[in-house]
Parts: structure tokens; sequence; C-alpha cells
């Protein structure tokens, strides 16, 4: 998977997402992904790490690994796992330049714009940013 | 209204299905195909025709500015404006048409007296007692007046039903309490407040009383003079009238007493550099052209209320309320939180661990419209140890099968969120 572009992920993720034809199918298969997402140590759940303007709770940690940026979360709320589930799966374990330069338009192909509360709407537009700023400062910083 | 003192007739007298036709928004669909299921009355209601076309006439035939024109069309406003406000007092059974104040709703009647009560030599050491259960905006404006006053804020502690401690308010009150703001109804456990006592006592103790009447005026009559209140604050969207509107009354003789709020047209007497003098009630109060069609929008949502008989809306109200709390009970894992033994049809719940925003989410994608989070009330729900609920809150236009389709919906998404 390491190998695949954010631009293929993303098409991997629009087209298994068209499998559904109901809403209700598209949320609970958002829910399983929430399941599987690679978890922030418990330690970095602090307000260090925090996102604002989610009305859950999320917290979202970067790492480089060779070369690359990684990233580990957590929410309280499952939707909200199953939305960093997702970013996570197209932007985590890429060039960190690559992500810092990232045009993310899967979740409006999916539709999930047109049905997530604009409370929501808003925390997942602070996760994409925060995810591209934490990325652009380690492609900043590999140079050195 | 036929009267009828059949009791079967009585309970009959209000039609719900008819009272359905008249809200368009109730008609529509959502996500698709999914009828929508209205359960978030306490945010704000729906609209009833009436409401919405005397808005629209307003603009399209009667449009001008009020109190200062001589023309056929500012007489026309001036009328539909000030008539409104009659009709407004004699809903809440105000002894002066002039005790009535627009505002834009509840919040601003509240910093309306919690300022211009500042602006009154209020005591440096003087008490201003609310409770653990009120919403922000019954918190937060008395917080500015203690911080700009020096006066301190009383919290009186609700217990694990939803109810107020009654004894903490007692010993509370003091001949340093200037004011006792209070909601009438909580927005987020629909406790219903014992308002009446706890006006007598905070009087006997020599206290002004505001009530919070944002929850309670779309449910019950209510009578300012009964209650004997010296201040009530309510909105008119939640009370099916418009947006931006909403009433401060206060008695005549305080009203009288307290400084004028924000300073501009329409509440003058007479200007000049050397000094200005204000006008009297209610235009002291009202600053700057106000919201006209928001007036007699709201007037036209007192009358859609009064052509109802309230006893019967109430009977349907406290039915909604039993059923739903039986059906909700039974469903497994889910905590109604707020079980005070007055309670208006609001019903706030938690399901087992699952966070109330993805239950939320869920019932939206299946047409139904619920609250979730802390609802403006984050000390009560600090108090309870949850960071929010799910709120159902019913309005006369709801039906038992509007509380089916929200169980139905639960039993659904219940297993996806396990
Ligand atoms: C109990 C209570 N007080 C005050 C308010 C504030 O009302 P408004 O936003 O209309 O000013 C609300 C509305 O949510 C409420 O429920």
């Amino acid at each position: 998977m390491s190998n695949t572009s954010i631009q293929e992920r993303e098409r991997q993720v629009v087209d298994e997402f068209m499998l559904f034809d109901d809403w209700m199918g598209k949320y609970e298969y958002l829910i399983e992904l929430g399941k599987d997402l690679p978890l922030i140590e418990e330690k970095y759940k602090t307000d260090d790490y925090r996102i604002r303007g989610c009305q859950s709770k999320v917290w979202l940690r970067p790492d480089r690994q060779n070369g690359r940026v990684v990233y580990r979360a957590d929410s309280d709320a499952m939707i909200t796992k199953g939305l960093i589930a997702l970013l996570i799966r197209v932007l985590s374990d890429q060039p960190a330049e690559a992500v810092a330069e990232a045009d993310v338009q899967f979740l409006e192909e999916i539709g999930l714009n047109e049905h997530l509360s604009s409370t929501r709407k808003n925390g997942l537009k602070s996760m994409v940013q925060q995810m591209k700023a934490y990325a652009k400062a380690l492609a900043n910083g590999a140079e050195a | 209204m036929p009267t009828s003192t059949d009791t079967v007739a009585r309970h009959t007298s209000f039609d719900v299905e008819a009272v359905r036709a008249l809200f368009p928004t109730l008609q529509r669909s959502v996500h698709g195909d999914k009828p929508l299921v209205y359960l978030d009355n306490a945010a704000t209601s729906q609209k009833p025709t009436a409401v919405i076309d005397r808005v629209r006439k307003y603009y399209a035939e009667d449009n001008s500015n009020v109190h200062r024109g001589v023309h056929r069309l500012s007489q026309i406003a001036t009328d539909a404006y000030e008539g409104a406000r009659e009709r407004i007092a004699a809903f809440i059974n105000a002894a002066h048409s002039h005790e009535i104040i627009y505002t834009r709703g509840t919040t601003e009647g509240i910093n309306l007296v919690a300022f211009t009560l500042g602006q009154s030599g209020l005591d440096g050491d003087a008490d201003i007692i609310i409770s653990e259960m009120e919403h922000h905006s019954n918190i937060v404006p008395w917080q500015m007046l203690c911080e700009r006053t020096g006066a301190n804020l009383r919290v009186i502690p609700v217990d694990d039903r939803g109810e107020l401690r009654y004894d903490a308010y007692r010993e509370m009150l003091s001949d340093r309490t200037a004011l006792v703001a209070i909601g009438h109804i909580s927005n987020s456990l629909g406790t219903i407040n014992p308002v009446r006592e706890m006006i007598r006592d905070a009087h006997a103790a020599g206290a002004l009383v505001l009530i919070d009447g944002a929850q309670s005026t779309q449910h019950m009559r209510v009578d300012v003079q009964e209650l004997d209140c010296d201040f009530f604050a309510f909105s008119g969207h939640k009370m099916f009238g418009p947006t931006g509107i909403g009433v401060l009354y206060g008695k005549e003789s305080i009203l009288n007493d307290l400084p004028p709020f924000q300073g501009g047209g329409d509440m003058i007497d007479h200007v000049s550099f050397d000094g200005t003098t204000y006008d009297s009630l209610p235009h002291k109060f009202e600053a700057g052209t106000p919201h006209i069609a928001g007036a007699v929008g709201l007037a036209e949502a007192v009358a859609f209320i009064e052509s109802l008989d309230m006893e019967a809306v109430a009977a349907h109200e406290s039915d909604l309320l039993a059923y739903a709390t039986e059906q909700l009970r039974a469903i497994d894992g889910l905590r109604i939180v707020g079980e005070a033994s007055e309670k208006a049809s609001v019903i706030s719940f938690l399901i087992g661990e699952t966070h109330p925003y993805d239950v939320g989410t869920l019932l939206d994608q299946m047409g139904i419209a619920v609250r979730t989070g802390h609802h403006c009330t984050e000390p009560l729900m600090d108090r309870y140890g949850i960071p929010g609920t799910v709120r159902a809150s019913f309005a006369l236009y709801n039906t038992r099968e509007d509380v089916d389709r929200l169980v139905d919906a639960l039993q659904r998404i219940q297993p996806m969120l396990a």
C-alpha cells in the first residue's frame, strides 16, 4: 500500500463507498473502518495533540518513518474515528511533501459532505488542515 | 372553539393531524425520501403558514418604518407593530402593553436586565442567584454583571433527578439577594421549576425575580401577574413565531427605575448636546428601527396558540412525554437524564457508552432531527459528569408515530455503535 499515491488511494476509497447504495450502509462501513484506526498512544491524548473545532474529542499525532509521514489518532465518537481512519488511509505513510500539497477531494466525491452536519464538516476540515500542517513542518525539517 | 363537558370530546378538541397540516416544514422529507420527524423543538419550533404569510404580507403590502412617518404605510406598520404588542401583553396577561419590551430574543432580554441593573447602583456585595441547570444565556450575562460590579453569583444545585435543591435555595436567600434569575423549564432536562414558590420566597427576602421563559410559553399558559415575577423573557422562534424577535416583560415601576439599555433613535424624548432626555416605556428600551415583521409575525404565532384548546394541548404533550419515556426506557442500555416529577416534553438520554454525536448523526440519516451536545448548559453536563446528551424535544404537532420512528431508529442504530 505504501507505494500507492494519494490519488490512487482516494480512488480506492471512493470506489468502495460506491458499493453501498444507502447511507446507513455507508455509515456502517465508516464505523467499521474506525475500528481499525491506528491508535495514538494514550500518553499523547493531551491538549497538544487535540484538534479543535469538533463536537467530539479528536487527537492526532504525526511521526516520521523512512522519510514518510505516518499518523495515529483517536476520538471518543465512532463516526469521527471512521472519518479520521479514512483520512489516515489516504494520507498516512506518504511522502511529507505530497501530503502537504495534497488536494483532498474524495470526501466530496463520496458525497459525505452533504451528509455531515456543519460542525462535523468543520471538524473534518480542521483535521485535514492539521495533517497537512504537520506534513509541511516535517517536509521543511527533513532537509536538515 | 367548541367546548364540551364530556372529557372524551375534550381530548379530541385538539386534532393533531389538522394542526400538522398547518406546518409546511413538517410535510417535507430529508436525505432523499425520509419523511422528517422533527424532535428539535426546544432549539426552535416550526412555523405555521399563518405566521409565514403574515410576515410576507407585512413586507409585500405594509412595509414602512414605524413611529416616525406621517404617511399611510407608516401608520399601518405602526398600528400593526403596536397592535402586536397589545396582543402579546394579553397573551401573558401583563397589566400594561408598555411592559412588553421587544427584544431579539430571550438572550437579549436577560442581557438588558443584567446590564441596566448594573448601571443602577447595584451593591458590590449583592448576591445574584441562578441555578445549575440554567442555559448559558441565563448564566453569562450575570457573570458579566458580577465582574463589573463585584456582586456574587450564587448557584442553586440540582439533584440527581434534575430538580432544584429547594432547601439550598431557601438558605441562599438573604437581604443581600438582589435578584433571582431562574429558568421556567430546563431546555436540557425538561424540569418544570416551582417558579411560583421561588418568586414568593424571593420577594419575601426583598429580591427581584427574572424568569427565563424560553421553554415555557409554547407549552403552557403563562400569567405574569399571577406568577408575580418582576421580569419574564421569552423568544418568538420557540413558540411558532419568527426568529430575531422576543419579549422582555417587566413590571412598569421597575422598568421605569432602570436606565436605558442602548442609545439611539426611537428611544429619546429630546436630544441636545447639553443633555438628552429619554422617551417613556416601552420606547426607552427600544433603540433603533425594530424588527417590525418579527413583531407582527409573533402576534400571529400568539393568535395560533390562542386558537387552540391549551388544556387539550397539554394533555396531548403529556401523553407524548409519558409514551416516549416508556418506549425509550425499554431500549437496552438507554438512560434518561432528567427525571423530575414535573416535566415538559423534553427528553435527554444516553445509550450505553455511545457518543451522543454518533447517535444524532445516524438518526439524521433516517430523517429524525434531534439535538446532541451540551445544549448550552455546560455546567449542568459537568454536574452529571457527561459530555452531553441526545435530546428529543416534542411540540404540540408531534405524534406517537414520531416517537415510534425514533424508537425504531434507535433500535436499528444500537448494534451499529456497539
Ligand atoms: C432555557 C433557555 N434560555 C435561553 C435561551 C436562549 O434563547 P435565544 O437563543 O432565543 O435568545 C434558550 C434557547 O436555547 C433556552 O432554551
